[in-house]
């Protein structure tokens, strides 16, 4: 290119930078309810759950284990889905619908720079949230911290992943920002319960286990569990969480509009 | 030298033709209107131009350029203003310039076109805060950004209140005059007639005329308007049969032929032989209106000027009207 560019380039943020910068603002400083659910609100839930004295006490039918132990991975997986697939789909599905991404699609970057910001801040704002709640967990609460660092995280990873595939399947069948809002409480339902947030996966009866732990969120639980309790996460629950990533993106890939 | 040159452009959705054998080219540095009822095929023709849509056959070429396989390099020499599209509603208006800015490679200060557009005062306005003007002239400012040799303005003005939209003409004589060419999409009569030095009438996907706006008006069969109101009332049918008539309407007591120099001869003979007094006798040219009615005729639907729509469907049922519903079968 010519020697103008490279010279007007120099000081100037990059198109991408320019585009995360201005999502960061909106995402995190004009939507405090966003910032607040994502952010803040699993570590709340963990603190007033450890307030409660009998959740503090080894229980033996938990394996001489406390509830808040098993409630940290809990507000780890209610951090990602709250990044994932509430806060997400709307934002998308309301950028396409104003027709914010078409307009994009009229100037030099692609409108793929704004679901790449998107999936940056809020996959670092749900990883941020999660790491939020294991460390005041273990500071409050003298939860042990992961035996399996690595296998932690990489099951916190793999089970993101599945959360905001799960969002970008909702922004791309949502034709309205209130559809992508109603889908999102929809499965927020059903996504908290696999998640363990009523009932730890890990205390759940036999059977209801089994089928939770093929669900994303469930298979997901049981990783962070095993990785917590110093195992390398099983492949099987790993497998899960990995197929249900795939073939979620592969059909968000398949349906999502740029307008 | 053709800026834009389309070519037999196609585009159909779902098997229907949206846009059916379009061809024109815009010449730089003029304003060329796209003028047409809704639903026309106006938007989808420009979203072609713009790279937005992929013509289903024809040549499209901005500067020499497929805007659908050069997008990036059309998008740095076109600037669009899109119909119905809006910004993320706590964007404020200095963030918005800031960031399309930041998207072109060289892109104008944004700051003195935000004094040009009387933008000055909003900069730390959100979006959604914004009137209706003023988020037009923001997307104004931002198809400018960039730089562009051409912008797109796609009905720019509906909505806008009469005030904010002859400042937006305004605006756009400005850019013209900067040497920026504009392709301006419109139904507004009054905006094309003031503004273009070429309009193109998209009627039904398809290229009706295309013309200078007084051309257009000249080449309408209907170029002259007769109107008084007589001190008897006359015989519609007597009216009809003088040469020339396109239409006849008597509102509240006062007739309004439309028709040719001939039948202004005609009309006088006429009141002169039945002995009738023409009050407040008026003979004005045709206005676009009246032109675009006439070249569109024939169909039934929404009209942008629905006082007019009575004589759209009188002027097709005359047997000289330029397109009969027939024809188009």
């Amino acid at each position: 290119m010519s020697a103008t560019a490279t010279a007007s380039a120099g000081r100037r943020p990059s198109p991408a930078a320019a585009v995360l910068r201005t999502e960061a603002r909106l995402l995190y400083l004009r939507e405090p309810s966003i910032a607040l659910s994502v952010l803040l609100l699993p570590t709340v839930l963990l603190v007033i759950l450890g307030l409660i004295p009998g959740f503090r006490e080894a229980d033996a039918g938990l394996g001489g284990r406390r509830v808040i132990d098993l409630y940290v991975p809990v507000a780890v997986l209610l951090a990602l889905t709250m990044a994932g697939m509430q806060a997400m789909p709307p934002i998308l599905t309301g950028y396409r619908e104003r027709g914010i991404l078409r307009r994009m699609s009229t100037t030099p970057v692609r409108p793929s720079a704004m679901l790449v910001s998107q999936l940056v801040l809020l996959g670092g704002g749900a990883l941020f949230s999660a790491l939020l709640a294991v460390a005041v967990g273990r500071i409050a609460f003298g939860v042990a911290l992961p035996g399996r660092p690595g296998g932690y995280l990489l099951a916190l990873v793999l089970a993101a992943a599945s959360a905001i595939s799960l969002g970008l399947l909702i922004s791309a069948v949502a034709r309205h920002e209130k559809a992508a809002q109603a889908l999102g409480a929809v499965t927020l339902f059903p996504s908290m319960f696999t998640a363990g947030v009523w009932l730890p996966v890990q205390t759940m009866p036999h059977l209801l286990r089994t089928i939770v732990e093929y669900t994303p969120l469930g298979a997901a639980s049981q990783t962070l569990d095993q990785a917590a309790r110093g195992a390398f996460p099983g492949l099987v629950h790993l497998g899960v969480t990995a197929l249900w990533t795939i073939a979620l993106t592969a059909a968000a890939a398949r349906w999502f509009r740029w307008q | 030298m053709a800026i834009i040159e389309v070519r037999d452009l196609r585009k159909a959705y779902g098997g229907r033709p949206v846009v059916d054998g379009v061809s024109f080219t815009v010449e730089e540095g003029e304003v060329f209107g796209i003028l047409g009822p809704n639903g026309a095929g106006k938007t989808t023709t420009v979203e072609c131009v713009e790279g937005l849509r992929v013509p289903d056959s024809g040549v499209i070429r901005v500067a020499g350029l497929d805007p659908v396989a050069d997008h990036e390099r059309v998008t740095h020499l076109l600037g669009a203003q899109l119909q119905e599209s809006e910004l993320q509603p706590k964007l404020t208006v200095r963030e918005a310039l800031e960031l399309y800015s930041a998207l072109y490679p060289r892109p104008v200060d944004w700051r003195p076109l935000a004094s040009r557009l009387g933008l000055d005062a909003k900069l730390t306005t959100r979006f959604a805060k914004l009137s209706g003007g003023q988020k037009q002239r923001l997307f104004i400012a931002l198809a400018l950004i960039g730089g562009p040799r051409v912008v797109v303005l796609d009905e720019l003005t509906t909505g806008l209140d009469p005030r904010a939209r002859r400042d937006t003409w305004q605006l756009i004589e400005e850019i013209r005059d900067s040497g920026v060419t504009v392709l301006l999409v419109t139904h507004f009569m009054e905006e094309a007639q003031r503004l273009c030095d070429r309009v193109a009438v998209i009627d039904e996907g398809r290229l009706a005329a295309l013309d200078t706006p007084s051309g257009l008006i000249a080449r309408s069969s209907a170029s002259t308007v007769i109107s008084f109101t007589p001190s008897r009332p006359l015989a519609e049918p007597e009216l009809y049969a003088l040469p020339d008539v396109m239409s006849v309407a008597a509102p509240g007591g006062r007739v309004v032929i439309h028709g040719s120099d001939d039948t202004v001869n005609a009309v006088i003979t006429l009141l002169a032989r039945h002995r009738v007094t023409a009050r407040q006798l008026r003979v004005t040219e045709a206005s676009l209106d009246d032109a675009f009615l006439d070249i569109t005729a024939g169909q039934d639907r929404t009209a942008p000027a629905q006082d007019r729509t009575a004589q759209a469907q009188d002027a097709a049922r005359r047997p000289n009207a330029p397109h009969t519903p027939e024809e188009r079968v």
